[in-house]
């Protein structure tokens, strides 16, 4: 099993601040894996600290098979992170900021048109600047983003947010889609209802840790309505 | 490196050039810096004369540090600063595309202070290529000396006030070799003009060096 993520113990700082506190996690290639916590919890500083953008100061952290310690900064071009704060120009429109990010990366232009096709951007918007669009727009210009670049790991800092119901099918399917390619998903939720069924496993952090990690909904089969029903009746008479 | 400066320097032009920051605040500055010390020096003509390039300068070197606060300012939310980060390009690259988008606009300024000066205070260039030359060395010495600073200061809440106190005295050198071999040049007295290009080159390629050099690591403490 080609292990994407490999934190052991894993310390990191954000600024002065223990972050990450003796972090475990492993998430192989093409695994999908939901981090849910409260506020605080440290689950951005995972994504942050799997980006190689916050520094990790001791135990073990490999990701991509480069050791973050010793080679924070080559893992960099391989990963995409979609975090609260959507990496975009405002004064760029949506074509030209997908365009920047992944002339950046040195990829090839070609999926950026369907990569904004794929997020619902169509028409005008992909000529619209940024700075016009709203919330949810933006967010899909940030996911376009990671969909034209098609990293090898999947980093995203509650997808969910700001997105409408049609979006968030979208998100389910394009993590779907990247994990069924051999890349690994790591997100982070508020809203557990929405992510444990995409994800193979749940972990729950807490005070910079990984508290449990438990089987998520992804694969599992579709409860029998039968059986969904069978389990309300019982839930009522208890 | 140069394909990544290429890209962050379209990028940064464009955003200028959309956002219309430079045209309608940076420009009118520079003019009015430059009009203000016309009329605090007086009417005589021959007082203006003299004090023409210092003048030009120092508008130049106050556009310096706008255009190098609107610079830093594009990637100031943590999105776009982390998006550069995790793109993989080359600081090295991005320090250089970000000296290029200033220096562009600095030449634009100059343009305008250049005309500016010519029919305000009444002065004739005698050596072309001398003021022409300085300007270059100039605008890229003072382009890569805002940038460095620029990253320097970007991580701190009081980057705005912060930036002008770091890179004005930096760059008097470039004021002072500035303003005399513009004087040079309006006077065709070039032996002592093209001395003081010997300040403004090793100004501009040191900056360069250790902008190259520093970048990278600013970038991952801002």
């Amino acid at each position: 099993m080609d292990l994407a993520v490999h934190f052991r113990a894993a310390v990191a700082l954000a600024g002065r601040f223990p972050a990450l506190s003796g972090a475990d996690l492993d998430v192989a290639a093409g695994e999908i894996v939901a981090v849910l916590g409260p506020n605080g919890a440290g689950k951005t500083s995972l994504l942050r600290a799997c980006a190689g953008l916050v520094p990790v100061t001791s135990g073990e952290a490999v990701v991509l098979g480069c050791d973050l310690r010793s080679e924070r900064t080559a893992v960099r071009r391989r990963v995409g992170l979609l975090g609260h704060d959507p990496s975009l120009y405002d004064e760029l429109t949506a074509l030209e900021n997908v365009r920047f990010a992944v002339r950046a990366a040195g990829g090839a232009t070609t999926r950026v048109g369907t990569a904004l096709e794929r997020l619902g951007l169509t028409g005008r918007l992909p000529r619209t600047p940024v700075m016009r669009m709203s919330a949810g727009q933006r967010r899909r210009t940030a996911l376009a983003v990671l969909v034209a670049r098609a990293p090898e790991l999947w980093l995203l800092d509650e997808p969910h947010a700001g997105l409408d119901a049609d979006a968030r099918g979208i998100v389910g399917s394009l993590l779907e889609e990247a994990a069924c390619a051999g890349a690994a998903v790591v997100l982070t939720s508020h809203e557990p209802d929405l992510a444990e069924p995409l994800a193979d496993r749940v972990a729950l952090m807490s005070g910079g840790r990984i508290a449990q990690v438990r089987a998520g909904g992804r694969h599992r089969p579709p409860a029998e309505p039968v059986l969904v029903a069978l389990a309300e009746e019982t839930a009522d008479v208890a | 490196m140069w394909r990544d400066a290429l890209l962050v320097a379209g990028k940064d032009v464009r955003i200028e050039l959309r956002s219309r920051v430079a045209l309608w605040q940076v420009l009118p500055f520079a003019v009015l810096v430059l009009v203000l010390f016309g009329f605090a020096l007086g009417p005589g003509p021959s007082a203006l004369r003299v004090a023409a390039p210092g003048l030009y300068w120092l508008a130049v070197l106050f556009t310096t540090v706008l255009a190098t606060q609107r610079s830093m300012a594009i990637e100031s939310g943590e999105g776009t600063r982390d998006g550069l980060r995790l793109s993989g390009i080359d600081p090295a690259g991005v320090f250089l595309g970000k000296v290029a988008a200033v220096a562009l606009q600095l030449v634009a300024v100059q343009v305008v202070l250049g005309a500016g000066i010519v029919v305000l205070f009444d002065v004739h260039v005698a050596t072309w290529w001398l003021a022409l030359v300085a300007s270059l060395l100039a605008t890229v010495g003072l382009s890569a000396a805002g940038v460095l600073y620029g990253a320097l200061s970007a991580g701190l809440r009081v980057r705005e006030t912060l930036l002008p106190l770091l890179v004005l005295p930096i760059v008097a050198p470039v004021l002072i070799a500035g303003s005399r071999a513009w004087s040079a040049a309006l006077s065709g007295a070039v032996a002592s003009g093209a001395s003081w290009l010997k300040i403004l080159g090793p100004f501009a390629a040191v900056y360069l060096a250790v902008g190259v050099a520093l970048y990278g690591p600013l970038q991952e403490t801002a």
